[in-house]
């Protein structure tokens, strides 16, 4: 195997997301018009419905984009510090924030001994991170830096608009496939009876319609995990960016790794944003398609490749 | 009609490509330039820390006369340094200078024990920190910045504007890569 660095990482997970948005996108459109086309009737149907379900993502990711930051970190229950309440911590993000070129974020502080640290805000300039003490307490300074290094990746990369954005479009093609299941059912197949040799077609189309909306959510949540996962690798590779130090992020995982406790004021919702599953007991678990992150082994082994 | 108008929609966008291109250079080199001053910006923070830390070392070990003055010598020194060469040099020396005191610390518990010793240590830790960060940060932003202005077609504009290539911060003076030797 070649000899890796964070740069030909950082280019692959970028590639594989595009891959996936692109995958996505494609979806997306097809099922919306695929929908429009039997339900409303003619490819105008189609085109229009696809229109409108995309304007209706659009308008529902701005809200949620502009609304973020507060009622999470609220829900949280986390407090915001001053350099004087931790120094060291307070200079590791100002480092990091020195080597990025980034803006200084509010840093927060989780009191609960469970292990883990999240990002949120929607742009370098609104961003806050926050750690909770239970990990702030058991790692070195490294480690320290390789974990804020992670979660300022997240912010660089905008990840935050990136997940807002996908959730919406997984969440606006759910409610497409359920709406058309429920209006099926009702029989809502009036037209198409006017011509009756194109009667076989329309039923097929019908028959392939109702078959994707039943698996498409299933189907869109596989890929919105798996997008998830190659953020959270390509934050791994942009902590090492920033770092050059492969080896503090590893550390800090494999603590991580080791800790079976639960994140108490975590929950579903929130769970993606954070830097290991913060709900998940053990990491023995088989690595699943529908993890929000990869294995950490997997994540230690990657960090440990670029280490000299 | 159309003729004219697709040659005159050609020409819209090749210009606005150009333009963007020419904006782009200028934003990525005074990035470069930004990032150099911090380089500076965190080497006076070191010199205005290490008078401090001195005093309250003092206090303790004072009979650790020559590395202290071995550390004042070396902060006057690379305050007056001319030219990026001296500068690093001094500046190297500096940091070793600086790492024999922190290791002489552990010779006296009251001192490792004092909560302004351990102040000044974190703090001077993280402005070695950062100013490797800021050097890295220097780097990079030149690194991208010349990659940009040596691309195909960036490098036309480039050439027809003059911009530079910016210069990588590197320690020239071999003996200065030397680690210094920590002696007791």
């Amino acid at each position: 195997m070649a000899v890796e660095t964070f740069h030909t990482l950082i280019a692959r997970n970028r590639r594989n997301t595009w891959l996936l948005i692109v995958l996505f996108g494609l979806f997306f459109v097809g099922l919306g018009m695929l929908i429009g086309t039997v339900w409303i009737g003619g490819t105008h149907g189609g085109l229009g419905l696809a229109v409108l379900a995309g304007t209706v993502a659009f308008f529902l990711t701005l809200a949620s984009y502009y609304g973020g930051s507060s009622v999470l970190l609220g829900l949280s229950q986390a407090r915001r510090i001053v350099k004087s309440d931790d120094p060291q911590l307070f200079n590791v993000v100002e480092e990091l924030c020195l080597a990025g070129g980034l803006p200084m974020p509010q840093i927060y502080l989780i009191d609960d001994t469970a292990m883990n640290a999240f990002a949120t805000g929607r742009d370098p300039r609104h961003a806050a991170v926050a750690i909770t003490t239970g990990l702030r307490t058991r790692l070195n300074r490294d480690e320290l830096t390789g974990v804020m290094a992670h979660e300022l990746s997240h912010v660089r990369h905008y990840d935050i608009l990136f997940a807002t954005l996908v959730a919406v479009m997984v969440g606006v093609l759910v409610m497409l496939c359920d709406v058309f299941l429920r209006s099926r059912w009702w029989g809502g197949s009036r037209r198409g009876s006017r011509d009756r040799g194109s009667q076989g077609g329309a039923v097929i189309l019908v028959i392939v319609a109702l078959v994707l909306a039943i698996i498409t959510p299933i189907l869109a949540k596989i890929i919105q995990m798996a997008i998830s996962r190659q953020r959270e690798y390509l934050a791994d590779a942009g902590a090492v960016e920033l770092t050059r130090n492969p080896e503090g992020l590893a550390g800090a995982l494999a603590k991580l790794a080791g800790d079976q406790e639960v994140l108490e004021v975590a929950n579903r919702a929130t769970a993606p944003l954070y830097i290991v599953h913060p709900i998940r007991k053990t990491e023995e678990r088989s690595a699943s398609i529908f993890d929000t992150h990869p294995p950490i082994k997997d994540r230690i082994a990657r960090l440990m490749s670029l280490a000299s | 009609m159309l003729p004219t108008v697709i040659i005159v929609g050609v020409i819209v966008v090749v210009i606005a490509g150009l333009v963007g291109i020419y904006n782009g250079l200028v934003g990525k080199r005074i990035r470069c330039q930004e990032a150099w001053s911090q380089i500076d910006v965190q080497l006076k923070r070191r010199y205005d820390l290490i008078p401090n830390l001195v005093e309250t070392v003092k206090g303790y070990a004072a009979h650790e006369k020559d590395t202290l003055e071995r550390v004042i010598h070396a902060r006057n020194q690379a305050i007056s340094a001319q030219g990026v060469k001296q500068q690093a040099e001094a500046e190297n020396f500096l940091s070793g200078a600086l790492r024999q005191l922190f290791a002489l610390s552990e010779n006296y518990p009251n001192l490792k024990a004092n909560e302004n010793f351990a102040q000044l240590q974190e703090e001077l830790t993280s402005t070695e920190n950062k100013i490797a960060f800021a050097r890295q940060h220097y780097n990079d932003s030149s690194a991208v910045y010349n990659t940009a202005r040596e691309t195909f077609p960036n490098n036309l504009i480039a050439n027809a504007f003059s911009f530079q290539r910016q210069d990588y911060f590197e320690i020239e003076d071999p003996a200065a890569r030397q680690t210094p030797q920590v002696k007791f």
